[in-house]
C-alpha cells in the first residue's frame, strides 16, 4: 500500500526541516563552545607594576603599593620574582590569605591548582603556570616540624598576670 | 577586577585594598583572627572562648562561598524533598515556629580542620590553630519533627542541606557546598533546624536567619542559610561530601601518604578535645601565688568524664574539677588551682578523657592528607617570678 500522492509534499517538507535542524545541531556541537566562549567574559590577570628591588631602607613604594621588609603589605605576600603574576592570578577569585597561610612542596601546589581547576572554575594557567608555581614553591615551602613543634616562646606576648 | 560584579557590598577586596586599616567583618568583635577574607574564615583565640556559652559576635565564621544579600526574612522558606521524603513539602519560618515545638539545646560546633595548621606535612585549606569552635544555645524545632511531617520513607539513607550562599566564581547556580549527615543523626534529639544563638538573630556570617546545628558532627554537616533539606536513599553526593573533602583515611597511612578518593571515609565524629580559655597564654606572676586555670572540654561521645593538667609535659597529671553540661554535645567547663614548685618557665597541658575512653593525645594524632581531626592536647606558656 503506497501513501496518498497529497501526503507526498508534506513528507519531503518534514524531512528537509530534520535536515536543517540536524545541520544546526551538528554546527552547533562542532563550534558551539568557542562561539560562546567569546560572548563570556574571560579572566583577565590584574595590570601590577613591575618588580622592583627595594630601596634600602626596607620600604619600597610600587605605584600606591607599600612593600615592608620584603612583604608587599596590601596583600601580604612575599615580593619576589612572579609577585605580579601571582597576585593577579590568585587574587582574582580569593584573598591571598590562602596563599600566604599555606605550605607546600612543588607537587603540593600543582595538585591545590588542579584541584581548583577540577572543583572551583580555575582557568588554564598557561606561561603563567610555571611563573606562579617557581614563586609558590621558592617561597612557600614546607617546614619541617616533627610531630609537635615548640610553643612559639618569641612571639609571645608576655605580661604580668593580675590575681587577687 | 574580576567577577567585581558580584564582589559584595561593603567589604574590602583583598587583592585591591588600598588601605591599612584592620579588615573588620560584619556582626563580629575585632578580637577574631582572620584566615581569609574571600571567602570569610576567621577563628576565636583561645581566651575570648572563656564564656560559658560563646557570644555571638565571637563565634568562628568557616564560609565556603559568599552569604546571601538583601535576606528577606518573611519571604524565607524551607523545603523538604526527596526520593525517601513522601512529599515535597515547603514551611515558612513562622510555620516552622507556630507547627512544631520550639527546643533550645547548648550545642557544640567544631570546624573539621580546627587545628589543622600543626600538620606536617601540611595539608591545605584554611590554616585553622584552636579556634574553630563555640558552644551556644541554638533555638529551633527538632529536625526530626520536620522530617517526619513531610514523611520519611523506610529507604531513607542520608539527608542533604543546600543553602542560599553565592559561589566565589560567581557562576549563578553553581552550589557552594551541600553536605549533610545519616538519617539517624538526623532523627536525635538534639539535631536542629535553628533561627536563634543565644537569644538572638543568628550573625549573617553564621547562617541567619535560618540554619541546621548537629552537634559531635564536623560544623561542614550544618548548613547555613538552610532553603533545603533533601532526603536521600544513598549517603549525599553534594559538592564537599566526595572526594577527599571532610574525609579521612578508612585505614591510618603514614604522613605524607597519598591516598585515594575510594580509600576515604567521611567524618562522622568529632573526637574528644579541650582548650585552656583563662589565662592567656604569656602570663607572668609570683611563686606564692597559685594558678586559678579555666577552660572547655567536649567530644561527640555522651559527656566528658575527666579533664587533667599537667605542668612538667606530661610526667604527672592532676585531676580538674569538672562541671556538668546542661545536655549532650554541650562543653563542658573545667577548673584547677595550681602551685608551681620553682621559678621559671611552664607550660600548662591539659588532656580531657570522655565517656567511651578516649583521651586526647600529647602528639598531634594521625596524619591524614587534608589535616582534620587535630585534638592534641592544648598547652599555654607561663612564668612564675
Amino acid at each position: 500500500m503506497s501513501p496518498r500522492p497529497d501526503l507526498l509534499p508534506a513528507l519531503l517538507g518534514l524531512l528537509n526541516f530534520v535536515l536543517v535542524i540536524i545541520t544546526i545541531t551538528l554546527l552547533y556541537l562542532i563550534f558551539g563552545p568557542n562561539l560562546i566562549d567569546t560572548y563570556r567574559n574571560q579572566p583577565v590577570a590584574m595590570e601590577q607594576n613591575a618588580y622592583r628591588p627595594g630601596n634600602g631602607d626596607n620600604t619600597t613604594e610600587v605605584g600606591q603599593d607599600k612593600i615592608v621588609d620584603g612583604i608587599h603589605l596590601q596583600t601580604g605576600l612575599i615580593y619576589a620574582e612572579g609577585f605580579d603574576i601571582v597576585r593577579g592570578t590568585c587574587t582574582a577569585c580569593h584573598s591571598a590569605k590562602l596563599v600566604t597561610q599555606n605550605r607546600a612542596t612543588r607537587e603540593g601546589w600543582i595538585e591545590m591548582i588542579r584541584w581548583m581547576q577540577a572543583k572551583q572554575g580555575l582557568w588554564d594557567l598557561g606561561d603563567n603556570e610555571p611563573i606562579i608555581l617557581n614563586y609558590l614553591a621558592a617561597n612557600y615551602a614546607p617546614q619541617e616540624v616533627g610531630r609537635r613543634s615548640n610553643l612559639q616562646v618569641n612571639e609571645i606576648e608576655w605580661y604580668i598576670l593580675k590575681m587577687n | 577586577m574580576v567577577f567585581a560584579e558580584n564582589f559584595p557590598a561593603g567589604m574590602i577586596p583583598a587583592g585591591l585594598a588600598h588601605s591599612d586599616l584592620p579588615f573588620s567583618l560584619p556582626g563580629k568583635r575585632a578580637g577574631l583572627v582572620v584566615l581569609n577574607d574571600k571567602p570569610i574564615n576567621a577563628e576565636t583565640p583561645p581566651d575570648l572562648l572563656n564564656d560559658p556559652l560563646t557570644p555571638n559576635d565571637l563565634f568562628f565564621v568557616r564560609n565556603n562561598g559568599i552569604p546571601p544579600k538583601n535576606i528577606n526574612v518573611s519571604s524565607w522558606t524551607i523545603t523538604i524533598e526527596g526520593e525517601s521524603a513522601n512529599q515535597k513539602k515547603t514551611y515558612s519560618l513562622a510555620d516552622l515556629k507556630s507547627k512544631f515545638e520550639n527546643v533550645t539545646y547548648n550545642l557544640t560546633l567544631e570546624c573539621g580542620g580546627n587545628g589543622r595548621a600543626e600538620f606536617t606535612p601540611p595539608a591545605k585549606g584554611n590554616q585553622w590553630s584552636t579556634g574553630a569552635v563555640g558552644c551556644a544555645a541554638w533555638t529551633g524545632v527538632r529536625l526530626k519533627d520536620v522530617l517526619k511531617d513531610a514523611g520519611v520513607k523506610s529507604n531513607a539513607v542520608y539527608i542533604a542541606y543546600y543553602g542560599k550562599d553565592t559561589h566565589l566564581s560567581g557562576e549563578a547556580g553553581k552550589v557552594v557546598i551541600s553536605r549533610g549527615v545519616p538519617i539517624a543523626k538526623a532523627m536525635e534529639d538534639e539535631s536542629l533546624i535553628a533561627w536563634a544563638m543565644n537569644g538572638k538573630n543568628i550573625p549573617v556570617l553564621n547562617g541567619y536567619p535560618l540554619r541546621l546545628v548537629f552537634g559531635g558532627f564536623p560544623a561542614s554537616c550544618s548548613g547555613k542559610w538552610l532553603t533545603k533539606i533533601v532526603i536521600r536513599d544513598r549517603v549525599h553526593d553534594g559538592p564537599k561530601m566526595t572526594g577527599q573533602s571532610y574525609r579521612v583515611p578508612c585505614k591510618p597511612v603514614a604522613p605524607g601518604t597519598k591516598v585515594p578518593d575510594d580509600e576515604m571515609c567521611i567524618i562522622e565524629k568529632m573526637p574528644v578535645k579541650s582548650l585552656i580559655t583563662f589565662p592567656k597564654t604569656g602570663a607572668i606572676f609570683e611563686k606564692k601565688n597559685q594558678l586559678a586555670i579555666q577552660g572547655k572540654a567536649w567530644t561527640s561521645a555522651t559527656k566528658i568524664d575527666q579533664v587533667d593538667y599537667s605542668i612538667d609535659f606530661g610526667s604527672t597529671w592532676s585531676k580538674c574539677a569538672l562541671k556538668a553540661a546542661k545536655n549532650r554535645y554541650c562543653w563542658q567547663a573545667f577548673s584547677a588551682d595550681i602551685s608551681f614548685p620553682e621559678t621559671g618557665y611552664y607550660e600548662v597541658w591539659v588532656r580531657a578523657t570522655d565517656s567511651e575512653g578516649k583521651a586526647q593525645p600529647m602528639l598531634l594524632p594521625g596524619w591524614n592528607p587534608r589535616g582534620y581531626l587535630n585534638n592534641a592536647c592544648h598547652r599555654i606558656a607561663i612564668k612564675v617570678s
